[in-house]
């Protein structure tokens, strides 16, 4: 009843062509944005912030990047916590190189760092496809995390072998390092996420998105319609490493705050993003936020949640149960809903637009 | 000048000059590259017969090892122990074609292939739940199985063969003797084979495919507590050796997704080539190259032949 687009004319091809053409859909999105910006910050608390907001958004951003290339081209890549560790490790030398320049530009910069490689390893693509290619982004994997441990000059020759975040400024206002408080370097990354999300969505409604569309959808019968296939598998490698790159910069200035590369982004972490993308629902920005929220959300319920109320949980059964958990939901979604929970909001907006009616 | 010395030549120089260690590393090789062949195997069966892509293999290798040696640990004699693993791995075959493949039948492949991420994660979080996260020790002497070395003096050095190493040489020969002639030779290897030629004919011909993808889960079970046997009898049960089973996928894009031979072959070029590239090549980068040497040498003959070497020519149509 209030959610329908009656008597919302559109009148040029433009607003037809708009990402949110509906109202209200505008209104809901400057909501969540007001929320997410002014009143989390406000009235959230730190350990709300740092263990829910922060990785919530991280782990978006780097759904986000695998969802671009297995979502919307097609190519499974398993190589995603790789391609964010070339992200923080370009972020770490280039701001001990040039300390003076803003961090933020420098986890932008990373990003670009993380694409040239993704880019590389993204080659085999044009020969190989499907579960071969899944194996070949496995050595990717594979490879990269060796040079994280082996390469001493990666992170500064120093002895525990960790990235150390330094303390950087924006405006006077320390935003990574010790003295960082959650909440600012939850506004950064916000700041960056909503950005990054706003450049992706652009970029995936218009030509390049399409060309990566029909390239999942049968990559013969693109290249017959005039798509080059190695320039388009390419642009998709590289744009998702672009945004696994930052996510992994993010993720260790703004959220770890410093620690052992190998351990953050080793094949479990890969695994995850790409769970993350699967519930969300493949090819879907929306179900990127929906899958990092999930998947992010059930492991602090167990952890924290349960023994609050009186359910006494030790770490290593919550681990378990953990697994056994996101496992038989990954099994349950596949089954009832292959599209993910980007389908399932699709059916709901569709449900609320006839309410009261049933079609 | 000097780099390449050390790269293309002397190498080689180091392998002529100690026969015997290279021999012994050759064995290394053979013996880690059967048990890499072993675990591809399973993958081999299922994606023949259902063309899923089982990504659970690996734990549930581990899984069944597990259940081997916690069986025993609460007293029950180590071959009744064996009979019951069996007896777990075939409920687990008919839970899984019951409760996750039946449901998905006609979903693209990558649905399903995720669907057995999905598995993995259930099978982890159930063995840690009953078994607990610690290294087991498996259960060699109840079994029968020999233990220590013998060291043969041969091209003017000493080899040492691990004695439980080459009964894994024999064990894992006589299963892939077997599991040809069930494949050749049987009703059951027949409907098999006719399902992995096209599930539509088969269906046709009466083969109830519900069945034969039990029975085939079923058999990548016994391969998968084969190899949980061998593999703990090596190191320890543990979920580590999930990570070990990682390494069968190189093997199966080498040998090719459908091609038992291939699964063989695949298995050892792997198990020899990285063993000698860490052995000789891996010095001169500061070693650990064993992790991902694997997949470098599987893309390698990828870039050449992306079907693999014995895999069914990939021909697409619009």
């Amino acid at each position: 009843m209030f959610y329908r687009e009656a008597g919302q004319y559109k009148k040029t091809y433009s607003a037809d062509m708009a990402v949110f053409p509906i109202l209200q859909d505008r209104i809901g999105i400057g909501l969540i944005l007001l929320t997410a910006a002014v009143i989390i910050p406000i009235f959230g608390s730190n350990f709300f912030i740092s263990t829910v907001m922060i990785p919530f958004l991280v782990f978006s951003l780097a759904a986000m990047g695998l969802n671009i290339v297995t979502g919307y081209t097609g190519l499974i890549s398993l190589g995603t916590g790789a391609f964010m560790g070339v992200g923080a490790f370009a972020c770490y030398k280039l701001t001990t190189y040039f300390p003076n320049v803003n961090i933020i530009i420098w986890i932008l910069a990373s990003g670009v760092f993380s694409a040239a490689i993704g880019a590389l390893f993204g080659l085999p693509s044009l020969r190989i496809k499907g579960f071969y290619l899944a194996v070949a982004t496995l050595a990717a994997q594979f490879f990269l995390e060796w040079c994280f441990v082996r390469v001493p000059w990666l992170f500064n020759y120093n002895a525990s072998g960790a990235i150390e975040v330094p303390t950087r400024t924006l405006f006077g206002v320390a935003i990574t390092g010790a003295n960082a408080t959650p909440t600012t370097r939850y506004l950064v990354l916000l700041g960056i996420v909503v950005l990054m999300t706003w450049v992706a969505s652009n970029i995936l409604h218009g030509r390049i998105g399409r060309t990566f569309m029909a390239v999942r959808d049968m990559d013969i019968a693109a290249e017959l319609m005039g798509i080059r296939l190695l320039p388009a598998k390419l642009t998709a490698f590289a744009m998702s490493s672009f945004y696994c790159g930052v996510a992994g910069a993010c993720m260790m200035f703004l959220w770890y705050g410093g620690g052992e590369a190998s351990d953050a982004f080793n094949i479990n972490q890969s695994f995850n993003i790409l769970f993350m993308v699967i519930i969300g629902g493949l090819g879907s920005l929306i179900g990127c936020f929906f899958g990092a929220a999930l998947l992010n959300i059930v492991p602090i319920i167990l952890k924290f949640g349960l023994p609050a109320i009186g359910v006494p949980l030790a770490g290593a059964t919550a681990e378990h149960i953990n697994h056994l958990f996101v496992g038989s939901l990954i099994i349950f979604f596949l089954i009832v809903e292959p599209h993910g929970l980007a389908r399932l909001w699709q059916i709901t907006k569709q449900k609320l637009r006839t309410w009261p009616f049933p079609y | 000048m000097d780099l390449l010395f050390k790269v293309f030549i002397d190498p080689f120089l180091q392998m002529g000059a100690m026969p015997d260690l290279l021999v012994q590393t050759l064995w290394e090789g053979l013996v880690s590259g059967v048990l890499y062949a072993l675990i591809a195997l399973g993958f081999v069966l299922i994606f023949k017969a259902s063309g899923v892509f089982n990504f659970a293999q690996g734990i549930m290798v581990v899984f069944a090892g597990l259940t081997l040696v916690g069986l025993h640990e609460k007293g029950v004699p180590a071959w009744l122990a064996v009979l019951l693993t069996l007896g777990v791995m075939l409920a687990l075959a008919v839970a899984v074609e019951r409760v996750v493949l039946r449901p998905l039948v006609n979903q693209p492949d990558i649905i399903l292939f995720m669907a057995t991420f999905g598995l993995t994660y259930v099978l982890i979080g159930i063995g840690e739940f009953i078994f607990g996260g610690e290294p087991k020790q498996m259960i060699t002497e109840e079994l029968g199985l020999p233990r220590g070395a013998i060291d043969v003096a041969m091209l003017g050095g000493r080899v040492t063969f691990q004695k439980i190493d080459i009964a894994a040489a024999v064990i894992a020969s006589i299963m892939i003797a077997a599991l040809a002639v069930f494949f050749q030779y049987t009703r059951i290897g027949r409907a098999l084979r006719a399902v992995a030629d096209s599930h539509k004919a088969a269906l046709s011909v009466g083969i109830s495919l519900n069945q034969i993808w039990a029975i085939v889960w079923f058999a990548a079970g016994i391969v998968a507590l084969i190899t949980g046997i061998m593999w703990g009898a090596r190191s320890d049960v543990s979920f580590a050796l999930q990570t070990i089973a990682l390494k069968a996928l190189p093997v199966l894009i080498l040998g090719g997704f459908t091609s038992i031979p291939g699964a063989i072959v695949g298995g050892l070029i792997i198990g020899i080539g990285e063993k000698l590239a860490e052995f000789y090549w891996g010095p001169l980068v500061g070693g650990g190259i064993e992790n991902w040497i694997a997949y470098v040498i599987a893309l390698g003959f990828l870039m050449v032949r992306p079907q693999g070497l014995f895999g069914d020519k990939i021909i697409e149509r619009i």
